[in-house]
């Protein structure tokens, strides 16, 4: 009864991004959607940090609202037990994560999530039309990263550099983020 | 805009990333099946509601997720302090003669009567 | 002509600050004026002569200008640049002109000069305080036909725009170490002070420049410097510094808890030609370590008869007007003062030309000094005396005088009238961050007290008056350290709150507390002796300072009023509290970037475009955008539904159930959690095998349901409602970290980490079979509720045996960006089949034919499990689950409980109504006994007839049974019926 004559399955399903073709910005900040990335979000007990940064390949901070970068991947503290790790292509950090053999929960949010690059002078003004934290450098410093809110969705905020932020949003919100955001950058330019 | 200190992000954020979530130190029975009808009713049902020092949950539901516990002055809207989920009723600090409670704003609405 | 008579005969040649070269063109009730860049509406007029700017609210009577700041009771004006660009009650007195400005007086009709509501001045003695309250009272019909529409005509000041406002504005949020609202000598100083410490500094000023007091007091002189120029130097400075952020034309409005403040910037509205991608306000949310209040002071008007008329001003505003703008009041101004600073005005006026008629001090006693540069100046001073009248119609053409305590009355003739009564602290921001206020009895005024928050108020709103006292005390404030001097010609002395002679108790003239909703000293007196005792009642039965101005003149003279009245002591009277905003804030400043596609996020699927292409009709869930119904060409709703639902029983359907909630629940004590949240058991769940779950709240009533699939010992794929995913996350995680920490299990959200493409009908299986690679599909290797990881277009795949028509169905999950590429390609199969897409309305209608429920519209909060009729889903084995001790309650134990139970209509062809109410006996009498309500009712293609679910008390008992569903023209006889309507046996699931 299966029809036997069709060969779908060979064929690779292509990919479309949530933010394609989206362009904004203003001369103070640049508007960027980030190239897909592979994400897991992590959980794990104090204990199992060390086991899992190893495994990882790249140190889990413990401090609140830091972030740390080594071999292509990023790990940004959430929570006390919860890691966001992000890293370029396919980075294969399910298995990394299960290698490192300590208790964990690792699910995988590559898709759940996109990314918008905010750059340039007037970024944080950008950012913070809608995003009530202080992002001046000496509250929101370079590698600093957090969970919060911009506008009426949930983002989170990392920031790259001085002039420089990633702005990691749910899928379905990064419509909303990114349209906030050209208006913020248009706000910032003035 | 109430500004909160998260005892888990070790920092003061804005009441827009957190959500209430109501009486603390309210803690499920053990034996919960085995309770009578008006235990059921004191756990589930029935809240204080005290002006003035409370003990309430929040959750940094926006910011790193965690339920914590925090003692506020309802009148004056001061939080007291913060402290983590699962830590006994924390004794809250003396306040100083110039942190005195200032009264609703109703109350500094003269004392005419 | 020269430039300066162009913009204005009263305009004098070498005052003020303005450019005579820069003029800029607008028009005030259709007739054209030429001001000058730099003036408000106020100036402007007042160069051309004009006084008269609107009519009173309730009287109707002419009424001018009376200040020359945000203050401004009065002049009340409508502005637009276009039809759609148009704002109603503006003060004229900060509305700054710009070239092309439209102009408009307001509550008036037909003309400002005629108008027909004075009549209302005639009646008056009807319209005393709590008429309103006295006269519409009964009969309770006529609210609705005669009170309401009399009064929603008269009420309101103004008239709305129609149009939708196309400008936008932004919001920013902000934080520093310390704001400092005013940017007078005492903000700007403490502005200097602060900055020097390195700390965040923000300097706001509503007034398009810095400067405060020093725009109408020429006389002092800051570091040997003329007080005006010091300003704006000291603000360039402040302004080139990295660590200071100046802010003009921007109103501190709210002062609220923990140091947040309420900012609004007035971006365009001075410009001729806004830039297009200039927000016309914006708004700043800003966190501030520290307050610095240096708001100054507002001066008082006298309360005498009448009072009111167009040409009677503050002094400190003519002083503005003329040694701003450049403008002279009136060519022969009279005064009428119990305070000192009108003297400077008077002294001001009279250097620039103008002839003073008298100045009438209500003092027996005024300074020397005073009286000596008035006499040097050739001013004749009556002490002791009072203005107890005025005349003239649309202007005051005359002041009548005459000696306290009585004397031969004398008119004196004037064109204008500048008044004050001395200077009220502006405490209002204080008083809105809770701050507790005192009174001084010695100056009659209300001083901050004990400080609720992080604040500290200088200068003026401090009840600070002499200006080194004030610099010092702004430095300390400003926590630096800065080297600066201040000189004053005069001190300001005296002042008085309250009525004045000839407004005293035994009469009735009007002499106006509240300009803006007509409060008169005399219904002060009428509401006390009514037996209003309280400040807040007495201001709730006048109105008095609750105009859109909060009383900022008329507050202190009510209280001394009604403090007389009752021969008690001000502050025991009490003070009305400030509330924010400080000024009227526009809508659209609060709405900020949320119009539009802003206003609400809209979320759409990964395949949302793809729906759009096959002519989907989208419904909202939530804020998520879901396919509705797809017609095709010439099909209404229901033949679309129709032919999807005949289509997916007869052949397929395709469906995007990717709003569907998720949540991957992980670690090895997942089964045990699982076991407390869901009523079912699930440690005897195997892997790969999935489960239908109810989850209860501790109350034991229906909180959401969802297929749990377990994916390993350790692992689960849970499913939610589409609206419940954040909630149950959220009560999850509650559980989780308050209730069960010792479980090793984490919850991670991954609804949108999947697109999810459900198959359903008799041919699910061949079309989805080519796709999908590593499951053996057949009925036997993968039967209903079965679930596997496996690879679909070479994709890493969740998939799910799982049904809600009642057919054969799989749900497909793949990684969301690949869900397009997945849903074409099933499609493009699925189509060439004969299979349909199909929208949640066909989803509706088709789980209905099967009697699954749907949690929110078939459940209401109140129903348990087994109302439901899932009595099953409830393990009878498990010590504890959440909700375990809830449903033993009595009330849900008891007998006669709304059950869920299916309902036929007699007549198969009419659909009941959701929400219609059932009852026993249709001829009963009113009100009737209910026995429940339909929750569910659609036409079945497949049933070829209506079917519906109710809950109705003791359902289950009835079946069989005749009910009624009363309507308005008609009754519908239903029988009820179990809850399953098609496929009784469930046979065509297992297909």
């Amino acid at each position: 009864m299966v029809d036997s004559g069709a060969n779908f399955g060979s064929d690779i399903a292509a990919r479309t991004l949530p933010l394609a073709g989206f362009h904004g910005g203003s001369s103070a900040a640049r508007l960027e959607t980030a190239p897909p990335a592979e994400r897991i979000s992590l959980r794990a007990r104090a204990e199992d940090v060390g086991a899992l940064s190893g495994a990882l390949g790249v140190a889990l901070p413990v401090k609140p609202k830091t972030s740390s970068s080594a071999n292509g991947r990023t790990a940004l503290w959430l929570g006390p037990d919860e890691w966001l790790v992000i890293a370029e292509g396919n980075g294969g950090l399910m298995q990394a994560a299960k290698n490192s053999g300590v208790l964990h929960s690792a699910a995988d949010v590559s898709h759940r999530n996109t990314a918008i690059l905010v750059s340039g002078p007037g970024a944080a003004a950008a950012i913070n039309a809608g995003c009530p934290q202080d992002l001046s450098l000496k509250a929101f410093p370079v590698g600093a990263c957090s969970r919060t809110v911009f506008g009426k969705v949930e983002i989170v905020l990392l920031r790259t550099a001085e002039d420089a932020f990633r702005v990691e949003v749910w899928r379905s919100f990064s419509d909303y983020a990114f349209g906030l955001l050209c208006e913020g950058a248009q706000d910032a330019s003035l | 805009m109430l500004l909160i200190h998260c005892p888990y992000c070790e920092e003061d954020r804005s009441e827009l990333e957190f959500r209430w979530a109501g009486e603390a130190h309210i803690a499920r029975p053990e034996n919960i099946s085995a309770i009578s009808d008006e235990e059921f009713a004191e756990f589930f049902f029935l809240r204080n509601n005290e002006k003035g020092l409370t003990y309430e949950r929040w959750r940094h539901i926006h910011g790193c997720g965690r339920f914590f516990n925090a003692a506020r002055d309802t009148v004056s809207d001061r939080f007291l302090m913060t402290y983590k989920a699962g830590m006994p009723k924390q004794p809250v600090p003396e306040t100083g003669a110039s942190e005195k409670t200032v009264e609703t704003y109703e109350a500094t609405e003269g004392d005419a009567r | 002509m020269s430039a300066s008579s162009n913009s204005g005969a009263f305009r004098i040649k070498g005052a003020g600050r303005l450019t005579p070269a820069r003029t800029a063109r607008f028009t005030f009730d259709g007739k054209s004026f030429t001001a000058l860049e730099g003036d408000t509406v106020a100036s402007a007029l007042l160069a051309h002569g004009v006084h008269l700017l609107g009519r009173s609210f309730k009287y109707h009577r002419p009424r001018g200008i009376l200040s020359a700041g945000p203050e401004e009771p009065n002049a009340l004006i409508d502005v637009s640049r276009d039809a759609a660009r148009r704002q109603p009650n503006v003060r004229a007195t900060v509305q700054e002109v710009f070239d092309g400005a439209k102009i408009v007086s307001q509550n008036r009709w037909p003309s400002l000069k005629f108008d027909v509501g004075a009549i209302n001045n005639l009646f008056s003695p009807f319209f005393a305080a709590g008429f309103y309250y006295k006269t519409f009272m009964w009969p309770r019909e006529a609210w609705v036909k005669v009170y309401e529409p009399f009064i929603r005509r008269a009420a309101g000041l103004g008239v709305a725009p129609t149009e939708e406002d196309p400008d936008h504005y932004a919001n920013r949020y902000a934080h520093c170490d310390v704001l400092i609202a005013g940017a007078g000598v005492a903000g700007l100083t403490a502005a200097l002070s602060a900055a020097a410490t390195g700390a965040s500094v923000f300097l706001v000023d509503e007034q398009p420049e810095v400067g405060g007091a020093l725009h109408y007091d020429a006389a002092t002189m800051i570091d040997g410097q003329n007080g005006y120029d010091w300003a704006q130097a000291s603000a360039a400075k402040l302004k080139a510094m990295p660590n200071v952020t100046v802010l003009t034309r921007t109103t501190v409005f709210g002062y609220y808890n923990h140091g947040f403040l309420g900012l609004v910037e007035r971006v365009t509205d001075h410009v001729a030609k806004p830039d297009k991608s200039s927000p016309r306000e914006r708004l700043w949310q800003v966190r501030a370590k520290k307050v610095v209040l240096a708001t100054g002071s507002i001066e008082r008007h006298m309360v005498f008869a009448n009072n009111d008329r167009p040409g009677i001003m503050l002094a400190s505003a003519a002083r503005t007007f003329l040694n701003h703008h450049g403008v002279a009041v009136g060519r022969n101004v009279g005064v009428y003062t119990a305070h000192d600073s009108a003297y400077e005005a008077a002294f001001d006026l009279r250097r620039a030309g103008v002839s003073i008629a008298a100045i009438v001090d209500n003092r027996a006693d005024p300074s020397e000094a005073l009286l000596a540069e008035a006499r040097a100046l050739g001013i004749s001073v009556l002490s002791g005396h009072s203005v107890t009248d005025t005349g003239g119609r649309l202007r005051i053409s005359s002041m009548t005088v005459a000696r306290n305590g009585g004397g031969n009355a004398r008119r004196i003739a004037v064109d204008a009238l500048i008044i004050s009564a001395g200077w009220t602290p502006s405490v209002h921001l204080f008083s809105q961050s809770r701050g507790k206020l005192r009174f001084d009895d010695v100056n009659q005024r209300f001083l901050p007290d004990i400080y609720a928050q992080d604040c500290v108020s200088i200068g003026g709103c401090n009840g600070t008056d002499d200006l080194a006292e004030l610099i010092d005390e702004a430095i300390a404030a400003g926590g630096g350290s800065v080297a600066l001097s201040g000189e004053n010609r005069f001190e300001w002395t005296g002042g008085m709150i309250g009525a004045a002679e000839g407004a005293g108790p035994d009469t009735t003239v009007k002499a106006f507390v509240d300009f803006q909703h007509d409060v008169t000293a005399k219904d002060i007196r009428l509401a006390v002796r009514e037996g209003m005792h309280s400040i807040e009642h007495i201001k709730r039965f006048t109105t008095n300072g609750m105009a859109s101005d909060q009383g900022k003149l008329s507050n202190m003279h009510g209280l001394a009023i009604a403090a007389e009245m009752l021969d008690r002591p001000i502050p025991k009277v009490g003070l009305t509290t400030f509330r924010a905003p400080y000024t009227p804030v526009t809508y659209g400043t609060l709405v900020g970037h949320s119009r539009g596609e802003l206003f609400d996020p809209a979320r759409k699927t990964p395949m949302h475009v793809l729906e759009t292409a096959e002519g989907a009709e989208f419904e909202d869930v939530g804020n998520w955008k879901r396919a509705w119904y797809y017609p095709k060409r010439g099909e209404d709703m229901l033949a679309a539904v129709n032919r999807e639902c005949r289509t997916v029983r007869e052949v397929a359907g395709v469906f995007n159930g990717s709003t569907l909630g998720k949540i991957e629940v992980v670690g090895p004590d997942a089964a045990q959690f699982l076991n407390l949240l869901y009523t079912n058991a699930w440690d005897s769940l195997k892997p790969g095998k999935s489960r239908y779950g109810i989850m209860t709240r501790e109350d034991g009533f229906v909180y959401d349901d969802g297929v749990v699939g377990r994916l390993a010992e350790d692992r689960f794929h849970v499913t939610t409602t589409t609206g419940g995913a954040p909630r149950v996350l959220h009560h999850m995680e509650d559980y989780l970290q308050t209730e069960f920490p010792h479980l090793r299990v984490w919850l991670t959200s991954t609804t949108e980490q999947w697109a999810v493409i459900a198959v359903q009908g008799p041919k699910a299986r061949e079309i989805i079979q080519p796709f999908v690679e590593g499951v053996d599909l057949s009925n036997e290797a993968f039967p209903h509720m079965s679930v596997s990881e496996c690879s679909v277009m070479g994709v890493p795949a969740r998939l799910f045996r799982v049904s809600f028509t009642g057919e054969l169905g799989f749900e497909l999950n793949v990684p969301a960006d690949y869900g397009p590429a997945v849903w074409k390609a099933i499609w493009e199969r699925a189509e060439s089949m004969g299979a349909c897409l199909y929208g949640t309305e066909t989803m509706h209608v088709l789980r209905a034919e099967k009697g699954y429920i749907i949690v929110g519209q078939d459940t209401d909060g109140t129903v348990t499990p087994d109302d439901a009729g899932l009595g099953w889903a409830v393990s009878s084995k498990k010590l504890d689950f959440v909700g375990i001790r809830g449903l033993k309650r009595p009330d849900l134990v008891r007998e006669n409980r709304k059950q869920l139970v299916g309902l036929l209509t007699k007549d198969p062809a009419l659909v009941l109504e959701e929400g219609g109410q059932i009852v026993a006996d249709p001829n009963q009498a009113k009100p009737m006994t209910m026995l429940g309500h339909v929750t569910s009712a659609y036409w079945s293609e497949n049933c070829g007839r209506s079917i519906a679910l109710a809950l109705v008390a003791g359902g289950r008992s009835r079946i069989g049974e005749t009910l009624y569903v009363p309507l308005k023209d008609r009754t519908i006889e239903v029988e009820v019926t179990d809850m399953v309507f098609f496929d009784k046996q469930g046979g065509r699931i297992h297909g």
